[in-house]
């Protein structure tokens, strides 16, 4: 036993903490502080990230529509006076336009509002593009409505949209030659009259691309549509292919020289930038296979080999994490192997199966790199597909190649556009990690 | 296993029914981003008022459009190259390998290229092709000397420019833009400034000192921009004193951002370009396979339907989101219809 005083640091108690101890436990709190900043890092930019694209996308969902009483002159509309649509639709959209303009001076005129043009064409500035169409369609659509004169709710202009959104200023406008200070008066005035209001837009959501002149009647629909047929190839191919594929790797091969290739090749695919997938599908299957240009079956058949290692190397890894005495005891009680595996090991796997389906399905979904090879970048998405065939076989978008496309377009009402588009795409993703993490904690059993 | 063997056999089901009826109804189109919105409008506008669906229109760029148009004839070629400059004769002889024999080719009107900064920059009112020569130039002529460039400031050598850092974001070489901007621009100037004669009498032959004329300056006050029009709007939001080669419709998109530079004192506008005040223009095609007109439905009445008055007029849509109406359109109608192909 030592004297207390003759400890070699010189302490008295156990409790007092000496120099390398303090020093340690500094280092411990100075440790984890770093870890929280990290986190918090972290966090900061996933808030500012969200919170601009927020602030950014909103916008979108809201549009302005304009509620015109619109005359449908018979002399302009059918000559002939037969209510014939094969007469009438020689009648372009272009012989419509007036129809707006003498539509929006008549509504300026009932609420008492000075028209500061001389030209009836200046008015068309307040009004979309895509108005004269509507009407046609609704004319050609009903053909008795010649001679008579209908209520229609019409888009506004980017610029009058921008306008209620506070995105158009008037200083803004200044040297702008689409539309004048004097237009915004007058939707100043007609908006006091109720003739000009902004609600909800739902055919961002459901609506079709548009051309770069009516960013207004642009909607992610069409492109959702053609997102959603490729998910469905990939998901018919890349999970049975895959599934398949882990289980004769994981339960039933030997280990040799093949199997240890085909591994190596699984992960290194599984590290292969998108793009080059892109330019495989651009040989593979347009040039050689003659699938047809902008496709979504291509756009799938590419994003399934893309999607394939991610499946597989989580498979295996779900099935190699089934316990062996699982496997023993069925070998045990006189199951073949594949009766082991059918019935006892695929279902334990089953839930780490689906989680990494999904999170490839995901990965798949928000993929942009390849499909700008096979086609699927541009003024695409403006049918929506009439039959099931061919929503795989017509060309068509996706949304993240839609939102690419918008954010590249002039008109500053489409920038406005891709960020609702990526807040559609987000939600989509969201979900599906949501659905991936529920999977994983109601199923997922622990040996 | 009964839901993999349905989906696996309605997948052979839809691989099949495709293989064997890709009777393809709508007109496809890739090419060149400058000539994309017009072709947009223009489709948009078809598919309303005719019964043939909307053609869909590729990006992607000129050159990566007319080697798609060039891949050969068939259901899953492209109908027609837009371009942002004419055909060359390299593209033209791979096509006819392929088989792609009888192109027809239609110019819809010119585009503007205008040089702009940022609203509250420096503004920039008296440029000549000189200037931007011998701003981007690696090699410069200084008091009758070709010399290394070495102006930092645009006033060092035209005192009516502003004193102002050179920064200039020019569109990059896959880009149809820039060829124009070469010809156009930076030629002329060496031209202008004396240095092309000077390499000439420095040994050069013409042909070496044409191309040596292009080069641009390699210590980052030029940069190569190999995006679109709105990364060209991103730098020069993110530079005070940049300047950046845009299309005059994308320009008249943004001018709450952009200040535009007048070019020998003219100021762009579809108007001072038509009369040809305005240098700096180029004009748009595009090309069509004639092998596919009656195969394809629409496609015929799509390439009139783009020349007609209605649309490619001066007071057509184009015209109105900014396209210089071509004053020879009456004869691009007349050729459209016959079906004229290039020689």
């Amino acid at each position: 036993m030592t004297d207390v005083a003759d400890r070699p640091n010189g302490r008295r108690s156990l409790h007092d903490t000496d120099r390398h101890t303090r020093r340690r436990n500094a280092a411990e709190r100075r440790f984890r502080l770093y870890g929280i900043a990290a986190i918090a890092t972290g966090l900061i930019f996933l808030v500012v990230l969200l919170v601009s694209i927020v602030w950014n996308g909103i916008p979108a969902f809201t549009q302005t529509f304009v509620t015109l009483q619109v005359e449908l002159p018979e002399e302009k509309l059918d000559k002939s006076g037969t209510r014939d649509i094969a007469v009438m639709k020689k009648v372009s959209t272009f012989g419509y336009a007036p129809l707006v303009d003498a539509a929006i001076a008549a509504a300026l005129a009932e609420h008492g509002i000075d028209n500061p043009f001389d030209k009836a064409k200046k008015l068309r500035a307040i009004v979309s593009a895509s108005a004269p169409a509507q009407i046609r369609n609704a004319v050609l659509a009903n053909p008795e409505l010649v001679g008579t004169t209908q209520e229609f709710r019409l888009l506004a202009t980017s610029r009058v949209d921008g306008y209620l959104k506070g995105r158009v200023t008037r200083e803004s406008i200044a040297r702008d030659k689409n539309i004048d200070a004097e237009h915004l008066d007058i939707v100043d005035a007609l908006r006091d009259a109720g003739v000009v209001q902004k609600t909800f837009n739902w055919s961002f959501i459901f609506g079709s691309d548009a051309s770069e002149s009516r960013p207004e009647s642009a909607g992610i629909g069409v492109s959702m549509v053609g997102s959603f047929f490729m998910m469905l190839v990939v998901l018919a191919l890349a999970l049975p292919v895959g599934v398949a594929a882990s289980i004769y790797l994981e339960e039933f091969s030997t280990q040799n020289r093949f199997t240890d290739l085909v591994e190596v090749n699984i992960s290194n695919l599984a590290a292969v930038p998108s793009i080059v997938f892109g330019i495989l599908g651009l040989a593979v299957f347009i040039q050689f296979a003659h699938l047809p240009q902008s496709a979504p079956i291509v756009g799938g058949l590419v994003l399934t080999l893309m999607t394939l290692p991610t499946i597989i190397i989580s498979t295996r890894a779900s099935l190699k994490s089934v316990p062996p005495s699982i496997r023993e005891a069925a070998l045990g009680i006189g199951a073949s192997k594949m009766q082991t595996v059918m019935h006892h090991v695929l279902p334990l796997a089953m839930p780490g199966i689906l989680t990494g389906t999904i999170i490839g399905l995901a990965q798949a979904l928000g993929e942009t790199a390849p499909l700008l090879l096979i086609g699927m970048v541009g003024f695409i998405a403006s049918n929506p597909p009439e039959t099931f065939v061919d929503g795989f076989m017509a060309p068509n978008s996706a949304m993240p190649a839609q939102i690419y496309e918008w954010a590249k377009r002039a008109d500053p009402a489409y920038y406005e556009r891709a960020w609702g588009g990526i807040i559609i795409l987000l939600l989509f993703l969201l979900v599906m990690n949501i659905v991936a993490i529920v999977l994983r904690r109601r199923f997922e059993r622990r040996w | 296993m009964s839901a993999m063997k349905l989906t696996a056999s309605a997948l052979a089901i839809v691989t099949l029914s495709a293989a064997a009826a890709t009777a393809r109804d709508q007109v496809q189109i890739a090419g060149s981003s400058t000539v994309l919105p017009y072709a947009s409008i223009v489709a948009e506008a078809f598919g309303e008022n005719f019964d043939f669906p909307t053609p869909v229109v590729e990006s992607g760029g000129s050159s990566a459009g007319l080697k798609k148009f060039c891949d050969g004839v068939g259901e899953n070629t492209i109908d027609i190259a837009n371009a942002s400059r004419k055909i060359r004769d390299k593209e033209i002889k791979a096509c006819a390998e392929a088989g792609v024999t009888d192109i027809i080719e239609v110019r819809i009107g010119y585009d503007g290229i205008v040089f702009a900064s940022q609203l509250d920059g420096p503004a920039f009112n008296a440029f000549t092709p000189s200037d931007i020569f011998n701003a981007l130039a690696p090699k410069v002529m200084v008091d009758g000397a070709l010399v290394d460039n070495p102006y930092t400031k645009w006033s060092q050598f035209n005192a009516d420019l502003p004193d102002a850092e050179i920064m200039a974001f020019i569109p990059g070489t896959k880009h149809g833009t820039r060829e124009v901007f070469e010809e156009k621009v930076v030629a002329a100037g060496c031209e202008a400034t004396g240095a092309m004669e000077a390499m000439i009498a420095g040994g050069m032959s013409e042909d070496d000192a044409e191309d040596a004329c292009l080069e641009v300056r390699s210590d980052g006050r030029a940069v190569d921009i190999d995006g679109d029009y709105t990364e060209t709007l991103a730098r020069i939001d993110a530079t005070a004193n940049g300047i950046g080669v845009f299309g005059l419709a994308f320009y008249e998109n943004n001018t709450d951002k952009l200040k535009v530079a007048t070019m020998s004192g003219v100021a762009p506008s579809t108007e001072t370009i038509a009369s040809g005040e305005y240098p700096v223009s180029r004009p748009l095609f595009f090309y069509v396979k004639k092998a596919h007109i009656g195969v394809i439905p629409g496609l015929k009445e799509y390439a009139e339907f783009f020349v007609s008055d209605d649309m490619a007029g001066p007071d057509g849509p184009l015209a109105a989101y900014g396209l210089v109406s071509d004053p020879e359109l009456a004869a691009t109608q007349a050729a459209v219809a016959a079906e004229e192909t290039m020689q």
